[in-house]
């Protein structure tokens, strides 16, 4: 693979809008999550729930669009000068030379979900949701391109919580074939009715904040984050994309493999792309979601690849699990920790499972990090992990 | 045209494979599409792909046995095991049935919503299913992009087979939709898509192409003759290219890749195939 360099980031998730804001609230310690009030019918957990969505005004130009997954990503790439920058890109190497890869678990289902439950006594969508663009999965991607004024590549990737991770991959490939000069990258989920009621009848979903690797965890806080990454062959600042790695699990469709299979291989996968050795990576963001499982099997993968001086953690109780979003958001948590030697710990969790090992941190922490590994896994065993250092490794 | 749209990349075909309800299969697809025969008047029924145990055939969603039927027959025709591929899996409007079934139930019962058609409604469902089914662990990827799925997923495989240097299977379907969904997103019938597409210049006889991106709106439309046989179904872009790897002779196919962008393919055949054909 080729280097790239992220140019410009951003995010807008329940733990801060705007990097300096999540890197205040990581630092500080500060979660975004609190008790439910998204759902008409109750439901007993905490949710992080982006304030302002619903009076968020899309440019007229965008009002197709409108719903609230494509709010969020508009807030997203409002955030930290991202837009801009994106432009000045676009501009820079030509409409048709900028990719959109992005993505996102439910994309606008939630627009969906609405006309269903606001149906006509005729059984039709009201008439402000009769726009075909929010019905179909593709609506992030679109929303974006058309936003962006883009004219090249625009596609939405939809491997459930792996997806906005897989987007850095597909970026690179396209990069390195000569197929686009810059790409923006990221990922958008929101809060719906999908996910809150399905992870529920899971029962995934805890009554309290998500404990990450908490002996004593209940399950996942679920969480909305929109957020950006333009990526490019060089540029003035920036931490690098040096490595991704993917992997199928091939074992079962919402629960993961339990020897951590899929996960080595794509961690490893990660590694060896960007010729980095284990011992080097100073963090691991993991996938950490404060399921039973996943926090299982992730901590004896960790525990057997890292020597004991790694430092790991779940940003999850900061930012709940934002989903299709979460390998963007985890991203950025790492661009953070590159940029700062802020190590986040692992928030809401006191007691640590036995299964982890020395490399679990709830503490933060300071180092001067040169390499962080990222990790995101999603339903139907689909992996990822993304290597980023503060530097560019010839 | 600046200089960089000609850039050009090269690949071959080592497998195909298409379904649809009056297309059931590609030894029959084949003969329809290059007119040597009427496609049959009575439409398949759903295909049982053999990936899935006996009892989870029945059981599975229209998408998951589409995808599963076309990505085994895909794998068959180019000789390869199912395990060693990466895939990618592309679905414009994903899965309509389940999507709403969600919708009508959080509407009504939001807690009473199935755990298994919630996991089955993520847009990888199929692909989760296929790579549990043939215990493959490399990496997949399901994307979308509307009416350009097919496109955007066909350029995926020959990125990832290039980046990759070994073949990629494409696996690309949309299926039925039903209740109120139907009426913004409008897909009928079942159609199934799968390619294996490799990278450089094949042996013969494979079928060659050389592909590039390319600034344009103009995509090849299908023969008339043939058009109607998936009309009506979101996957029905895939149909051009599918009918130039029937007719076996050099030609052009432009899919598209977003509003104002292209994937050209130029489709090369081999001597010893055009003589086999004749």
């Amino acid at each position: 693979m080729i280097p790239l360099r992220v140019t410009a980031y951003s995010i807008a998730c329940s733990a801060g809008t705007g990097v300096p804001a999540l890197a205040g609230a990581l630092r500080e310690r500060r979660s975004g999550l609190r008790p439910n009030d998204f759902t008409d019918v109750p439901l007993e957990t905490w949710i992080g729930r982006v304030p302002g969505l619903e009076d968020l005004a899309l440019p007229s130009r965008l009002a197709d669009w409108d719903c609230r997954n494509n709010r969020l990503a508009w807030l997203g790439m409002q955030c930290d000068g991202f837009f801009e920058r994106a432009c000045a890109a676009r501009d820079r190497y030509g409409r048709d030379r900028v990719a959109i890869v992005l993505g996102t678990s439910t994309s606008s289902i939630g627009a969906t979900e609405e006309a269903y439950r606001r149906l006509l006594p005729d059984g039709r969508y009201p008439e402000d949701l009769r726009r075909p663009i929010v019905h179909t999965p593709h609506s992030l991607g679109d929303f974006v391109r058309a936003a962006l004024e883009t004219e090249g590549i625009a596609v939405t990737v939809g491997t459930a919580c792996s997806s906005s991770a897989k987007a850095f991959a597909q970026a690179e490939r396209l990069l390195r074939l000569g197929l686009a000069d810059a790409a923006v990258v990221g990922g958008v989920d929101t809060l719906c009715g999908s996910v809150l009621f399905g992870f529920n009848s899971l029962e995934l979903v805890s009554p309290e904040p998500c404990r990450p690797f908490d002996v004593a965890r209940r399950g996942i806080s679920i969480g909305e984050a929109g957020g950006f990454a333009l990526l490019e062959r060089d540029g003035p600042s920036g931490p690098w994309l040096l490595g991704y790695g993917e992997s199928s699990d091939a074992h079962h469709m919402s629960s993961p493999h339990p020897e951590g299979l899929g996960a080595r291989r794509a961690m490893e996968s990660a590694l060896e792309r960007a010729a980095v050795d284990a011992a080097s990576v100073g963090y691991v963001n993991l996938h950490g979601t404060a399921s039973q499982k996943n926090d299982e099997v992730e901590a004896g993968v960790l525990a057997a690849m890292f020597p004991a001086s790694t430092r790991a953690s779940s940003t999850k109780g900061w930012t709940g699990h934002t989903l299709g979003a979460a390998g963007l958001v985890e991203a950025v948590v790492s661009f953070i920790a590159l940029a700062t030697g802020v190590v986040p710990g692992t928030l809401n969790s006191t007691q640590l499972d036995p299964c982890c090992g020395p490399q679990l941190s709830l503490a933060n922490e300071t180092a001067d990090l040169r390499y962080v590994l990222s990790n995101s896994f999603g339903f139907g065993g689909s992996n990822c992990s993304l290597l980023f250092g503060r530097d560019r490794r010839d | 045209m600046t200089e960089r749209d000609a850039d050009v990349h090269a690949a071959h075909l080592l497998g195909v494979a298409l379904w649809a309800p009056r297309l059931p299969g590609w030894s029959i697809a084949e003969s329809v599409l290059r007119g040597e025969v009427a496609a049959p008047d009575q439409p398949a029924s759903r295909p049982s792909p053999s990936v899935l145990a006996a009892t989870e055939r029945r059981r599975a969603p229209d998408t998951v046995a589409i995808a599963l039927e076309v990505a085994a027959r895909a794998c068959e025709s180019a000789g390869i095991g199912a395990g060693e591929l990466a895939s990618v899996f592309a679905c414009s409007e994903g899965d309509v049935v389940i999507n709403d079934y969600m919708s009508e139930t959080l509407a009504r019962t939001p807690l009473l919503i199935s755990p298994i058609r919630f996991h089955n409604s993520v847009h990888n469902a199929a692909a989760g299913y296929w790579t549990i089914g043939t215990g493959c662990m490399q990496p997949y990827t399901a994307l979308s992009a509307r009416h350009d799925t097919f496109g955007e997923g066909l350029l995926e495989a020959l990125v990832q087979a290039e980046a990759d240097g070994k073949p990629t299977l494409l696996v690309a379907y949309d299926i039925e939709s039903r209740g109120p969904l139907a009426t913004m997103a409008p897909t009928r019938g079942i159609v199934g898509a799968a390619v294996v597409v490799a990278p450089g210049e094949g042996v013969a006889p494979a079928t060659g192409l050389r592909w590039r991106t390319a600034r344009g709106v103009e995509r090849t439309v299908p023969l008339e003759r043939n058009a109607g046989l998936v009309a009506g179904n979101a996957m029905a872009p895939c149909l051009p290219f599918f009918e130039a790897v029937a007719r076996r002779e050099p030609c052009t196919v432009r899919l598209g890749l977003s509003p104002s962008m292209l994937l050209e393919l130029d489709f090369q055949f081999s001597v010893h195939k055009v003589r086999q054909a004749q």
